[in-house]
């Protein structure tokens, strides 16, 4: 079944818009408190942190725990599950499961990220990195300290899962579209990931073993929750708008299988040259490679659908979104096919090259196809059509140019003081080095952070005094060029 | 290739297993069962009380025996543990890394390259190596400093490192430098950092 049946207008009825309004508000709340963290753990480094150091909660180290896990908690799973709210009942023609659940699971996951906040200010974060959600035990033993958020997490992500694989199950005689494929297995790597890297290390791996089981956690996020989902709105989202099925089927099932084979399996490649045994590592690297192959035959796909539709770039705001996230993310995976070495390795590791990695994959990747999404589901929650054209093109402007920056900043930043590093130089001459880095890289997030303000304006007054919405209006006409 | 179960069971469940066994089982086997590492408690760590726990005890008489009593092996655990707990808390361990590599001359500038039995134990359960340095490395840090220096560092780093970007950490110390619970133990934690290692951390050829 192509995109295009799919989107005929029976599956509307079948969407629950008031969900789809809560998920979308939160994220954007998620988001604004994750970048003013970051923004405020960017100015620390150039020495005007505001909050001053003379409160315990307030550090800058605590920042930047709420600014890693509300970006991914907070605005990439309340906006993907928005997504889903909308994508899965016009795929499989089948309601989610309820919407009560619905209610406890927008519910539970705001208590699940309030919760969060409140431990990493005073001090109850876990040791594993982008999983620092509370345990609420002290390490390795049973002795509680605090809410167990960890709990309430797995909780929160069974009943999406509940929520979402109940409609796909109940359409399984008919033949999956892409985008289901990715949903499904997404959500079954979600619950899975999430145990793993939550569990192991803390109660049953220590030292090495647990450093091999959280590099395979951080991966598996990104690679089995996040990307999943976001090629799985691509897939959908993309011919939808164009009014064209995707231009090779074939290419989907290997994109499908490869990644679904060859990702989970560089998760080490987080700690190279280290403990970790060095197959271990050989293993993660050779096949981070492979998906450097994988990607390029997605991105091709996406790009060949869109030939004799260039136009589209123009006139559909979240094609472009699309597309510009899906050029970053070529751009994202080459440099993970080279920083994966040990050549590289040497270098980039402990620098900012990392840091510009990892904000180019989740600011300038998932982020915009989430804005993607946002753009085409916002007039239709609201029934208005945008309120104001300008703004959002300077929300698409500053964070296009913003992130950019953010990242070729940061990568020669991080190649510096990675020579540096090796050369022996003083560590304080490093810092010099990086500081007016620093200064582009504050700069930078302040760019992103006005233009999401611009959205988040917009979103409002569209809301309240936007013109009556046009279904035609956000599809690209066929014989546009 | 496409239905329901396919996708759940060997996309799902399969593939996840495959990368669960070769990326975590298998290094977890091999570190463990072939070469034997023995895991190490908190009690074990803490049998013989550090020199420079020893100091604290004598420099801030009152507030370590408010705190933590006697020197002994009990309070050196309680100490190594708090110590960790506020380390994780404030993210310390975000900026600065707890593994040295075999590349790029850390050998050098820090100290032996890290070994798996020296994480083989109850305060790197989950282990902190980090994947940033915005500070220097710390896995060597034991002994290398006093603790004087690390209670000045805390209390303004630019007071010891004049271009430091770390923040300040003033309140685990009153008006006098006095630390209390929490800076005893921060200091305690970061003096036993490197001291699994059979070797005695070589002291740092580059200034900090």
């Amino acid at each position: 079944m192509s995109a295009t049946q799919a989107s005929a207008p029976t599956g509307e009825s079948l969407v629950n818009y008031r969900l789809i309004k809560a998920h979308l508000f939160a994220a954007g709340v998620a988001l604004s408190i994750s970048m003013i963290a970051g923004f405020l753990y960017a100015l620390q480094f150039v020495g005007y942190y505001p909050l001053g150091h003379d409160n315990w909660m307030l550090t800058p180290g605590h920042m930047r725990l709420v600014h890693t896990n509300m970006a991914a908690y907070g605005w990439l799973v309340n906006g993907f599950t928005a997504m889903l709210y909308y994508v899965v009942p016009r795929l499989t023609g089948k309601q989610v499961l309820s919407d009560r659940l619905g209610q406890l699971i927008f519910w539970t996951w705001q208590l699940i990220l309030a919760l969060s906040i409140v431990g990493y200010l005073t001090d109850k974060a876990q040791a594993i990195e982008w999983g620092e959600t509370p345990t609420g035990f002290r390490p390795g033993t049973w002795e509680m300290n605090y809410v167990p958020v960890d709990l309430l997490v797995v909780i929160g992500a069974v009943l999406v899962i509940v929520q979402f694989m109940v409609p796909i199950y109940r359409a399984r005689e008919q033949k999956f579209y892409v985008t289901l494929w990715y949903f499904t297995a997404g959500l079954v790597w979600l619950a899975l990931t999430y145990l793993m890297g939550n569990i192991m290390p803390e109660w049953m791996l220590p030292g090495a073993a647990g450093a091999a089981t959280t590099g395979l956690f951080i991966h598996d996020l990104v690679g089995l929750y996040v990307t999943p989902m976001g090629w799985g709105l691509m897939y959908f989202f993309v011919p939808l708008i164009l009014k064209k099925p995707i231009w090779s089927h074939s290419l989907s099932v290997i994109g499908f299988w490869a990644l679904a084979f060859f990702y989970p399996l560089g998760g080490v490649h987080h700690f190279l040259i280290s403990p970790i045994p060095d197959y271990v590592e050989f293993g993660a690297i050779t096949t981070t490679i492979a998906i450097e192959v994988v990607v390029t035959t997605v991105v091709v796909n996406f790009f060949m659908t869109l030939r004799g539709r260039w136009s589209a770039l123009r006139s559909s705001l979240a094609i472009r979104w699309f597309y510009v996230g899906a050029v970053y993310y070529f751009i994202t995976c080459l440099q993970c096919a080279f920083q994966v070495t040990w050549m590289f390795q040497k270098v980039i590791h402990f620098t900012d090259w990392v840091v510009g990695h990892a904000h180019l994959i989740m600011f300038g990747v998932f982020t915009f196809w989430l804005f993607g999404v946002i753009e085409w589901l916002w007039p239709r929650v609201c029934r208005r059509e945008w309120y104001s054209q300008s703004l959002r093109a300077w929300h698409f402007w500053l964070w296009s140019v913003g992130v950019l920056i953010m990242f070729l900043d940061l990568m020669i930043a991080g190649l510096v003081h990675g020579y540096m590093q090796r050369d022996l130089n003083d560590w304080s001459d490093i810092l010099r080095m990086s500081e007016p880095f620093w200064w582009v890289r504050a700069f930078s997030g302040a760019m992103t952070l006005a233009g999401l303000f611009c959205q988040l304006f917009n979103m409002y007054m569209t809301a309240k005094v936007g013109a009556a919405y046009e279904e035609d209006r956000h599809y690209v006409p066929a014989n546009a060029d | 290739m496409e239905r329901f179960y396919t996708l759940v069971f060997i996309a799902g469940i399969g593939c996840f297993a495959i990368a669960f066994l070769l990326s975590m089982i298998f290094p977890w086997m091999s570190l463990e069962s072939y070469h034997g590492m023995e895991y190490q408690t908190l009690a074990q760590l803490a049998r013989q009380p550090s020199k420079e726990f020893v100091q604290l005890s004598e420099q801030f008489p009152e507030s370590f025996r408010e705190h933590y009593g006697d020197v002994n092996s009990e309070s050196y655990a309680k100490a190594l543990a708090r110590g960790r707990d506020v380390y994780v808390g404030q993210a310390c361990w975000h900026c600065h890394s707890q593994y040295v590599r075999v590349v790029s001359n850390e050998h050098v500038r820090w100290g032996p390259p890290s070994s798996a039995q020296e994480y083989q134990n109850a305060l790197n359960q989950p282990h902190l190596w980090g994947t940033r340095r915005v500070g220097p490395d710390l896995a060597r840090e034991g002994g290398k400093k006093t603790n004087d220096w690390h209670i000045a560092h805390f209390i303004n780093p630019k007071s010891v490192v004049p271009h430091s970007v770390m923040p300040p950490y003033p309140f685990y110390f009153d008006e006098r430098g006095v630390p209390d619970a929490d800076g005893i133990a921060l200091v305690t934690y970061l003096q036993w950092l490197g001291t699994v290692q059979a070797g005695i951390p070589v002291a740092e050829r580059v200034t900090p």
